[in-house]
C-alpha cells in the first residue's frame, strides 16, 4: 500500500514538472524504501512495479510534452524513454542499505558522446547492450549497475582528457581493469561511465639486472607472469584470478594473494606509478628506483585506495628471480592447533625457503572435489579435518628437498601430521593447487555464497568458523580456507539461495566479532560497495575522517568510483 | 612371480623447455609412461606379488627410484652409466638383469618423453625373445598352476586389439591407469629400503654407441597469419 501512494504521489509530480527530468529521477529514487520493511520477493515485484509504472509514465509525458519547451527536452526525454529507470538494480537478496545516487552528478548526453568519440575515435566508445551487461555486472553475479556507457581508452593522455572533461561535466566514473572484484567494487553502482583500461596493456620496459618491469595498467597478471617467465623472472604476487585480473587493478586494490608471505604486499613491491587524478591531471611517479626518499611517498596513497583517488595508468614493479627448486606439499592435520604448530615449525625449519602457507578444511574440500572436473582428493585413505598447502622456492633442489624432508619426517614423528603427499612432478603440483584456488569457484558454482575476508590474530581464526557453524546449523555450509601464513581467512557461508534471515545471522556478527579481536573486516579483498559503510569496524572515526579530507583533496566533486570505499555519512560532513 | 618395472627419470613433462634441451637446473621426474607402468605392477602385486624397480641411468637417478620406492616397489636397482644410452643398450643391460633376477613379467613405459623412441621394450622383447604387449590400455594376468597368461588390450590406429599372450613384456599406454601419489609415510619408509647399485662390469654388457647426435634444432617459429583481401 506504501507503494500505491508513493508511485500515485510520482505521477501528480511529474505532470507538473516536466522540464525538470533531472528532480524526477531523484524523486523516483529516493521513493525506494528502506531495506529493514522489505524482504527479497517483495522487492522483486515492487521493482517490477515500477518498472510497469515507468513505462506508464512514458506515455503520459510524451503526450503532455508536445510542442514542449524545446528540442533539448524532447531530446532527453526521448532518452529518458529508452533508459527507463536509473535505479540501482540488485539481484543479491540483501537490501543492506545502497547509498541514493547522488543527485550533483550529471547524467550522460549525445554532447558528451560526440566528445568521447573524438578523443577516443569511434572503437573506444562502448554503448553495445551486451558488452555493457558484461561490464555492469561483477563476477560474483551480485550486484550490476546501470551504466549506458563504456570508455577504452588506449593512452594516459586520452584517460587525461576523459577524466578532465567528466570532472568539469560533473559525470560520475568507475576505473575498470579484470572486474574479478569480490566486493563490488568494479562496476558502476548506478549510471556512472565505466573507464576500462584493458586496451592499455603493454609492457614498456624490463630490466634484466634489477628485474624492474615498466607496464601499463591494463596488462593482464597472467600474462605478465609468461613474460617474465621466459626472463628468469617471477611477478611477486599470485592469485586464483590471474588469468582476468590487470595489474592496475592489483595495485589499486592492493592485492595479496598467495605469495604475500614471501614476497611481501605491492606497498614493497611496486617502486612507481603514473596516475591520472580526478581532474584530469597526470601525476609521473613512475620511478624504477629502490630507494628515493625524497618527500611524502604519494604513491602509497593509490596503492589500496580501490581507485577513489586516482586511475592508475602504469607500473613500475620489482620483480623477483625465478628460482627453480618449488616444492609443494599437501598435508593434513586433525585439528588447528596443530596447523598453528606446523606454522611455527614451518617458519623455523624451512626457514628463507618458505614461499606459500595454506589451509582449507574438510568443508572445503569436500566442496571442491564435488565441484570441480579433473580433480582427485591426493589423500584418499582417510577423512582428515584439515589441510595444509606448504610451498617452498629455492635455488637448490638437493638443499631444500632436504630441509623439506627432514621438517616432514620430524612433524609426522611429533604427530602433527596425520597424512601428506610431496608433489613428484610439475603437474601433481599443479593440481594440488587447483585444490586451493578453485574453491571460490566451486563455490560459486554450489548456490549462493556470502563471502567474507578476514585478518585475524592467527589463534582466533577457527574459533569464529566454529562460531559461525553453531548460529547457523542446519541452514548453511561455512566453509574455512585461506592465507594461514598471513593470519587471513576467508569465510565463506554457502546457501542453495540468498536469503535475508541467513543474512541478518552473520552480519554485523562477524564485522562485531572481528573488532572486538581488533582484526580486520577486509584483509586483502578491500571495501568495494560491499563495506562501504563498515569502515569504523576496523579504524578509528578520526582516521575515517583523515581519509575524507585526503579524499576531498584529490577528488573535490568525488567523481573517481562514487559510493564506494569511504561511508557516505563521513564524505558529506566534508 | 616377480615384476620388473624400467623407469627413467626424464624432464619433468610440465617443465616449458626453451633452445636446446638443457638439463642442468631443470626439474627432472620419473617418466609419466613410466610411473603408469609402476602403478599397474603396484596393482597387480596388490594382488599378491613381489614388485621391483630398476633403472639405468647416472647417479641422480637415486630420486626416481627412491620416489618408486615410496609408491610401493619392494626393491630397487640402480645400473649406474654416466652418458647417453640409446634403446639397443638399454635393452642389452635390461636382458643381462632379466637374466639374473628372472622376473615373471616385465613392465615399461611406451616411450619416454625426452626422445620419444618407443623401442625398448619392443628391443628387450626381441633379445629375449618374449612376447610383447605393446600400448597396452588393459592388463589383466592370470597365474594358475599351468596357464600363465597375460591378456592385453593394445591401443592400436583402427581402435583396440586385445591379445592372450604367455608372460610378455608389457609398455604400458596413457589409459591404463592414474598413477598413486607417494604419500609422506610410504616416503619415509622409502628411506631405509636398499637400491642395490651396479654397473655395466656387473652385468658384463658391453655397450657400444650406435647413434650418434649430428644436430638438436627448435622448430621454426610459427609465422603471422595472412589476412588476404579476397580468394
Amino acid at each position: 500500500m506504501k507503494y500505491l501512494t508513493a508511485a500515485s504521489r510520482l505521477l501528480r509530480h511529474s505532470s507538473r514538472n516536466l522540464s525538470d527530468l533531472g528532480s524526477n529521477l531523484q524523486f523516483f529514487c529516493s521513493i525506494r524504501p528502506s531495506s529493514s520493511c522489505l524482504s527479497y520477493p517483495s522487492l522483486r515485484s515492487y521493482e517490477r512495479f515500477i518498472q510497469d509504472d515507468c513505462f506508464h509514465r512514458k506515455f503520459t509525458l510524451k503526450n503532455i510534452c508536445f510542442g514542449g519547451s524545446g528540442v533539448g527536452i524532447l531530446h532527453s526525454l526521448a532518452r529518458f524513454q529508452s533508459d527507463g529507470i536509473r535505479t540501482h538494480h540488485r539481484n543479491l537478496a540483501s537490501t543492506a542499505s545502497i547509498p541514493e545516487r547522488n543527485k550533483s552528478f550529471a547524467t550522460i548526453n549525445s554532447d558528451d558522446i560526440s566528445y568521447f568519440n573524438k578523443v577516443l575515435g569511434g572503437r573506444g566508445v562502448v554503448q553495445d547492450e551486451e558488452k555493457l551487461d558484461d561490464a555492469n555486472t561483477d563476477w560474483m553475479r551480485k550486484y550490476k549497475g546501470s551504466s549506458k556507457l563504456m570508455l577504452q581508452p588506449r593512452t594516459t593522455q586520452e584517460v587525461s582528457q576523459i577524466l578532465d572533461y567528466c570532472n568539469s561535466r560533473c559525470l560520475a566514473v568507475v576505473p575498470q581493469g579484470g572486474n574479478t572484484s569480490l566486493v563490488g567494487g568494479s562496476i558502476p553502482v548506478y549510471d556512472e561511465v565505466i573507464i576500462n583500461v584493458g586496451s592499455m596493456n603493454n609492457i614498456l620496459s624490463f630490466d634484466k639486472v634489477s628485474g624492474i618491469l615498466v607496464c601499463e595498467a591494463g596488462c593482464i597478471l597472467e600474462n605478465l607472469m609468461s613474460f617474465l617467465d621466459n626472463e628468469g623472472y617471477i611477478m611477486p604476487l599470485d592469485l586464483g584470478a590471474k588469468g582476468s585480473c590487470q595489474i592496475g587493478g592489483n595495485i589499486s586494490t592492493n592485492a595479496g594473494g598467495l605469495r604475500l608471505l614471501r614476497y611481501g604486499s605491492l606497498h614493497g613491491s611496486v617502486l612507481g606509478l603514473e596516475v591520472v587524478l580526478a581532474n584530469g591531471t597526470v601525476l609521473d611517479m613512475l620511478g624504477t628506483l629502490r630507494k628515493d626518499n625524497t618527500g611524502y611517498d604519494l604513491k602509497h596513497l593509490f596503492i589500496g585506495s580501490e581507485g577513489s583517488l586516482g586511475i592508475v595508468t602504469k607500473v613500475s614493479i620489482l620483480t623477483p628471480p625465478k628460482l627453480p627448486s618449488v616444492n609443494l606439499a599437501f598435508l593434513a592435520c586433525e585439528d588447528y592447533l596443530s596447523c598453528q604448530k606446523i606454522l611455527v615449525e614451518a617458519k623455523t625449519k624451512l626457514g628463507e625457503i618458505l614461499s606459500a602457507f595454506e589451509f582449507l578444511d574438510i568443508n572445503a574440500m569436500d566442496l571442491v572435489l564435488k565441484q570441480l572436473d579433473g580433480l582427485r582428493d591426493p589423500l584418499p585413505s582417510s577423512k582428515h579435518n584439515f589441510y595444509v598447502l606448504i610451498e617452498t622456492t629455492g635455488s637448490m633442489e638437493s638443499h631444500d628437498k632436504e630441509k623439506l624432508e627432514a621438517f616432514l619426517a620430524q612433524a609426522i614423528e611429533s604427530g602433527l601430521l596425520t597424512d601428506g603427499v610431496v608433489a613428484q612432478d610439475i603437474n601433481q603440483a599443479s593440481s594440488f593447487w587447483r585444490i586451493r584456488e578453485g574453491v571460490p569457484e566451486a563455490l560459486l558454482k554450489e548456490g549462493a555464497v556470502y563471502k567474507y575476508d578476514l585478518s585475524l590474530p592467527p589463534e582466533k581464526i577457527y574459533d569464529l568458523v566454529e562460531e559461525m557453524r553453531q548460529r547457523l546449523g542446519t541452514a548453511a555450509n561455512v566453509v574455512a580456507y585461506g592465507h594461514l601464513g598471513d593470519g587471513n581467512l576467508h569465510l565463506n557461508i554457502s546457501t542453495p539461495q540468498y536469503d535475508d534471515n541467513i543474512l541478518a545471522k552473520i552480519e554485523p556478527f562477524v564485522y562485531e566479532w572481528t573488532s572486538k579481536q581488533r582484526g580486520s573486516i577486509s584483509a586483502e579483498h578491500g571495501i568495494g560497495l560491499m563495506k562501504a559503510n563498515k569502515l569504523h569496524y576496523s579504524n578509528s572515526a578520526e582516521t575515517v575522517q583523515v581519509m575524507a579530507a585526503i579524499k576531498k583533496v584529490l577528488d573535490p566533486s568525488g567523481i573517481l568510483n562514487p559510493y564506494k570505499v569511504l561511508p557516505t555519512s563521513v564524505l558529506s560532513q566534508s | 612371480m616377480k615384476i620388473m618395472v624400467a623407469v627413467k627419470r626424464v624432464v619433468d613433462y610440465a617443465v616449458k623447455i626453451r633452445s636446446g634441451v638443457e638439463t642442468s637446473n631443470v626439474k627432472m621426474s620419473m617418466n609419466p609412461f613410466c610411473e603408469i607402468a609402476l602403478e599397474e605392477a603396484l596393482r597387480i602385486k596388490e594382488s599378491g606379488r613381489a614388485s621391483e624397480v630398476v633403472s639405468v641411468g647416472p647417479a641422480q637417478c637415486a630420486d626416481t627410484l627412491r620416489t618408486g620406492l615410496a609408491k610401493g616397489a619392494d626393491r630397487a636397482i640402480h645400473v649406474e652409466f654416466p652418458g647417453t644410452l640409446y634403446p639397443l643398450s638399454v635393452a642389452k643391460i635390461f636382458k643381462a638383469l632379466v637374466d639374473a633376477e628372472k622376473p615373471g613379467l616385465l613392465l615399461l613405459g611406451k616411450q619416454a618423453i625426452d626422445d620419444d623412441c618407443n623401442r625398448t621394450g619392443q628391443m628387450i622383447a626381441g633379445l629375449l625373445k618374449w612376447p610383447q604387449g605393446t600400448f597396452a590400455s588393459k592388463i589383466s594376468v592370470v597365474l594358475d598352476e599351468g596357464n600363465k597368461v597375460a591378456t592385453v588390450d593394445r591401443e592400436v590406429d583402427g581402435g583396440l586389439e586385445t591379445l592372450s599372450l604367455d608372460l610378455p613384456v608389457i609398455t604400458t599406454d596413457l589409459r591404463l591407469n592414474q598413477p598413486r601419489y607417494a604419500t609422506l609415510p610410504n616416503i619415509m619408509k622409502a628411506k631405509s629400503k636398499v637400491i642395490k647399485k651396479l654397473t655395466l662390469q656387473d652385468l658384463n654388457v658391453e655397450i657400444r654407441s650406435d647413434l650418434e647426435v649430428v644436430q638438436v634444432i627448435e622448430p621454426p617459429k610459427r609465422q603471422a597469419g595472412v589476412v588476404l583481401s579476397s580468394v
